[in-house]
């Protein structure tokens, strides 16, 4: 893919985020598109929200389920760019009908760095000794593709479907927790929708943040003290809409709820 | 309650046998279809009886439906009640002989073992929390004495609960080290995960499960005895079996617990 379909892609996604329409899957639209291309796409459409004042503060990990990798005929996960502009504390409102197009919430648990991390050659170990705290956290994925029709690459293009993110209520060293079998709770309007536990982000969440440092460094790319890194969901994707009101909570973690308006 | 004594006999007679025949019934219901619960009850303690009087050491008992999406499908308010025998026993880590069942399946749960008489109506979560001397990880073995899993809830209870065995072990800790709700699980068959889950499947809270036993063991005059082990449903789906399966479970904060069926 040249450089001009590139420029345009990851402006068609950053136009269809701020005007809340979507966009024909590029995998239709391009079917030569390989995941490079669609990294760089989203590169593109990070630099356009970079361009309007927003800053960079971590990165979401996703396709860590095997549920999602089963439905996108994929074996690796992918990652996308959290920004400032992204970021809700538990309790917080999150304006869907005014800001998010078909948004649909995941649990999962939020890594903050005190050390770089740097791949090749991140191992579980370092994962632990670079990581201040985690949280439990929800995060609110969207997609500017027409009706969530994606492939693995239009996912990567769109900043790996992300949306926003609610941060819960504690920060507990990563020592304080066993973080594969801790469990999940999540409820909607009350009603306890779903169960898991840590084991559902490749075996552990630390897995997943190695991967990504390893995925990065092969790029070039450092995981920077104090940036926030969302592991995967642990538990499936639940479609919200205005007046929903969700909780979670992770054994030996935290809790979060938010309300969606 | 629709049976008389000598019916009530017969077809507990019928289930034990198939039991211990490993030769699958169709499911009693096809035969008296206006069974009820009472029934259903009457027949699973007419085996408890027969196994007692053979010899057979009462080794706990358990729940089973505890799931709240689970109990709405099939159209009831209250899971089912059952009891483990000693011979269901096996060790953690252990063998177990699979030819021993039918079709068996697994579930992972959390085991109570109470240091004080628990009994209803009106039992609730407090008094169970009150009367736990401490709760263990646990693997519940079922195997239906129906052929090709079809049977409906007043046959199951019948055939008490499906009971077939249990394992038991990991770490064994007071339950105010711990919060249930949100203990979560992994279940490993030959080192796959297969399931993930937390507590709370299991009513909200598995103290709820204990709570609903005795409240229905009240209707039948009966009490859970202090020193009782209680299985209280299983956290997970039902995860079938096949000889040569090793099942490993990794509970947090209680240890695992693992079966080889051989």
């Amino acid at each position: 893919m040249d450089q001009k379909q590139i420029t345009a892609f990851g402006d068609a996604l950053f136009d269809a985020m701020t005007t809340r329409s979507t966009i024909a899957p590029l995998t239709t639209q391009a079917p030569d598109i390989s995941i490079d291309d669609a990294y760089l796409i989203s590169r593109r459409f990070l630099e356009r929200r970079l361009a309007t004042g927003e800053r960079v503060v971590g990165t979401k990990i996703g396709v860590t389920s095997k549920a999602v990798m089963t439905m996108l005929n994929v074996h690796q996960p992918d990652f996308g760019y959290l920004t400032d502009r992204m970021m809700f504390a538990t309790g917080a409102e999150v304006p869907a009908s005014q800001t998010l197009i078909a948004p649909r919430a995941e649990g999962e648990i939020a890594f903050i760095l005190k050390k770089d991390l740097c791949g090749p050659g991140v191992t579980n170990a370092d994962v632990i000794r670079a990581t201040d705290f985690v949280m439990p956290c929800f995060e609110i994925v969207d997609s500017r593709i027409t009706d969530w029709k994606i492939k693995i690459q239009d996912t990567v293009a769109d900043n790996a479907s992300c949306g926003v993110v609610v941060l819960g209520d504690k920060a507990v060293k990563p020592t304080a927790v066993d973080l594969s079998t801790c469990g999940i709770v999540v409820s909607l309007n009350g009603e306890i929708i779903s169960t898991g536990a840590g084991a559902a982000a490749l075996g552990s969440p630390v897995n997943c943040i190695a991967w990504l440092a390893n995925t990065l460094g092969a790029r070039g790319v450092t995981l920077k003290a104090g940036e926030v890194i969302l592991s995967g969901s642990l538990v499936p994707l639940q479609p919200v809409k205005p007046g929903d009101n969700m909780h979670m909570t992770i054994g030996g973690v935290g809790q979060c709820s938010v309300r969606f308006t | 309650m629709t049976l008389d004594q000598a019916t009530i006999a017969a077809l507990a007679a019928r289930l034990e046998e198939a039991e211990h025949k490993r030769a699958p019934l169709t499911k009693i219901t096809d035969e008296y279809p206006h069974l009820d619960w009472d029934d259903a009850y009457a027949i699973q303690e007419a085996i408890r009886a027969s196994k007692i009087k053979a010899g057979v050491r009462i080794a706990g008992l358990k729940c089973g439906l505890t799931s709240q999406a689970k109990m709405k499908q099939m159209n009831v308010t209250e899971p089912v009640f059952g009891f483990l025998c000693d011979y269901g026993a096996y060790p953690d880590g252990g063998e177990v002989p699979f030819d021993k069942f039918i079709a068996p399946r697994i579930e992972a749960e959390v085991a109570f073992v109470t240091h004080t008489e628990l009994s209803g109506p009106g039992c609730h979560i407090a008094q169970v929390l009150a009367a736990t001397e401490f709760v263990m990880p646990a693997v519940e073995i079922l195997d239906s004495r129906y052929r090709d899993f079809k049977f409906d809830l007043i046959s199951v209870v019948a055939d008490n609960t499906s009971a077939a065995g249990f394992v038991t072990g990991g770490r064994a800790r007071c339950i105010e080290e711990l919060d249930l709700p949100t203990l979560g699980l992994v279940v490993e068959k030959n080192g796959r995960i297969v399931e993930l889950a937390a507590a709370a499947a299991v009513l909200g809270h598995p103290a709820t499960s204990v709570a609903m036993l005795a409240n229905n063991l009240a209707r039948r005059g009966q009490v859970i005895p202090a020193g009782s082990f209680i299985m209280t449903g299983g956290i997970t789906a039902a995860i079938g079996i096949e000889r040569g399966d090793a099942i490993s479970v990794r509970f947090q904060d209680l240890g695992s617990v693992s079966l080889r069926f051989v």
